[in-house]
């Protein structure tokens, strides 16, 4: 048998579920606060573009977001598989496509900030 | 000593006259302290000797009555009688061919241990004069654990995905093979990888822990394979992304 | 059918396979969060997307993000997140479990490590981000 090539998405869902398990409850938070009156500095327009201007933001916010959508979709692939979608290959072009897909939207607009 | 009645709902199938299993009731008076292999054995002895099952130690060492009692795997000769109230439901163990009864086909499991290779592949062949490979403690307790698996293969029949996908290897023997390439003696990992490490070993859980769960020995097959998925992972990453590190 | 002499084969359930075991149900749960973190990472998405498009696109977006569909939804979102943090730490022994000397460390003060680093990252992102 030859060994598998599936360790190139694991090691991103891996990764991506580690950084997502420490950060996701937070991000959400920080965008849920202004709703109880507090609203994180970083929130405002200036600063939040100012962060993202920053080649160190840019680098942070792609990397977050690489990792959160690529764990998204390798787990989705195997939680479909488990839900009883036998079609595992047009599945996993379908989710890794749209992961990558993702990811360069989230390179482009960085961007342009 | 305290007397009950035991109502025992056991799957029965003979593969001459029936074309599919069956429930048959036994009403079985048991000793308080029974185990339902001792339940069984009643049956066989003074009810229906036609019932065929497998067991041998009756001390949960040998491995042969896993089977399934209300629904999880259990060693028939570890779930005892006064844990359960009212009809006890005995089946054979889940995602195994029935053979007769709770008697079911193991050849799949077999045939994949074997291919695992689990045993010492040591890294070069040594004369008897040169003495014994030595080990620390340390270096046993690494392992350990995984060698008090006696192959009864209720992981097996706890796992969803081995049952959805009969191709994957399976917490048991993965988590043997593990076994091996985690001994300071061996140096059998490569070979064992080309098996455990292609997409119908590890790559096929997806770690629901339900093997490690219902393991009577307390093994932890998925631990073992999720350690496995790791190096694996940074095994390929060595070998295509940093091809100069290859030995 | 008739009886063939062979043995029999019980087919597993394709689609309720999960139903009817809780140890399932709740593995199944986990799985799902990645629907709520990929919607998460969607949200992030946009909201760069209106970052980039300026002081109003980005107000609107925030002005949408803290009516009540968006506060529904976030609480959903947080709700998964905070279910897959949690289960992703406490199997985090099984993973990478830690040897040192003869003994492993128990798999309680790996988790726990894991869940006040936790605690220290969600404190240091908040307070980074001049949330107090």
């Amino acid at each position: 048998m030859a060994k598998s090539n599936k360790p190139i998405v694991w090691g991103l869902f891996a990764a991506g579920g580690t950084v997502t398990a420490f950060l996701t409850p937070a991000l959400v938070l920080l965008t849920l606060l202004p709703v109880f009156g507090v609203m994180p500095e970083l929130l405002a327009y200036d600063n939040l573009r100012a962060f993202a201007g920053h080649w160190m933001g840019k680098l942070v916010l792609f990397g977050i977001l690489l990792l959160m959508m690529w764990h998204a979709a390798h787990r989705l692939r195997v939680t479909l598989h488990d839900f009883g979608v036998r079609a595992d290959g047009a599945v996993a072009v379908a989710v890794y496509l749209a992961a990558a897909a993702g990811t360069l939207a989230a390179a482009y607009f960085l961007l342009r900030i | 000593m305290s007397e009950r009645i035991v109502e025992l709902e056991v799957l029965r199938f003979n593969p001459e006259t029936d074309t599919e299993p069956r429930f048959q009731r036994y009403s079985v008076p048991c000793m308080n302290e029974w185990v339902v292999l001792d339940a069984l054995n009643h049956v066989k002895e003074s009810i229906d000797p036609t019932l065929s099952y497998r067991w041998s130690c009756h001390m949960a060492v040998c491995g042969s009555c896993g089977m399934m009692i209300n629904g999880e795997p259990k060693l028939a000769c570890k779930a005892f009688l006064r844990e359960y109230e009212g009809v006890i439901r005995v089946e054979p163990l889940a995602h195994f061919p029935i053979q007769r009864d709770l008697v079911t086909v193991i050849d799949d499991f077999v045939t994949k241990l074997k291919r695992v290779k689990p045993y010492l592949i040591p890294k070069e062949d040594q004369p008897v004069e040169a003495g014994e490979f030595r080990q620390s403690p340390a270096e046993l307790k690494r392992y350990k654990q995984y060698t008090l698996c006696i192959n009864c293969m209720l992981c097996y029949a706890a796992c969803p995905e081995y049952g959805l996908v009969p191709k994957f290897i399976g917490p048991a023997a993965i988590s043997l093979a593990h076994r091996y390439n985690e001994d300071s003696r061996d140096g059998g990992r490569e070979e064992r990888q080309q098996e455990i490490a292609s997409n119908e070993g590890v790559w096929e859980c997806s770690f629901v822990g339900a093997c490690s769960e219902v393991c009577p020995e307390h093994v932890d097959p998925a631990g073992a394979l999720q350690q496995i998925k790791i190096k694996s992972t940074v095994d390929w990453y060595k070998e295509h992304a940093m091809p100069w590190s290859k030995k | 059918m008739s009886a063939n002499g062979k043995p029999y084969v019980r087919e597993v359930s394709r689609y309720g396979w999960f139903l009817g075991n809780p140890r399932y149900r709740r593995y199944m749960a986990r799985e799902v969060t990645c629907v709520f973190i990929g919607l998460h990472a969607l949200i992030l998405l946009v909201a760069l997307k209106r970052l980039s498009e300026g002081r109003e696109a980005w107000e609107a977006f925030l002005h949408n993000l803290t009516g009540p569909a968006g506060i529904v939804l976030q609480l959903v979102i947080l709700a998964f997140a905070i279910y897959h943090s949690t289960s992703w730490f406490n199997v985090t022994p099984k993973a990478m479990p830690v040897q040192i000397g003869e003994q492993f460390l128990p798999g309680a003060v790996i988790i726990g490590a894991h869940y006040a680093a936790w605690l220290v990252a969600t404190v240091a992102v908040l307070y980074l981000a001049g949330a107090f």
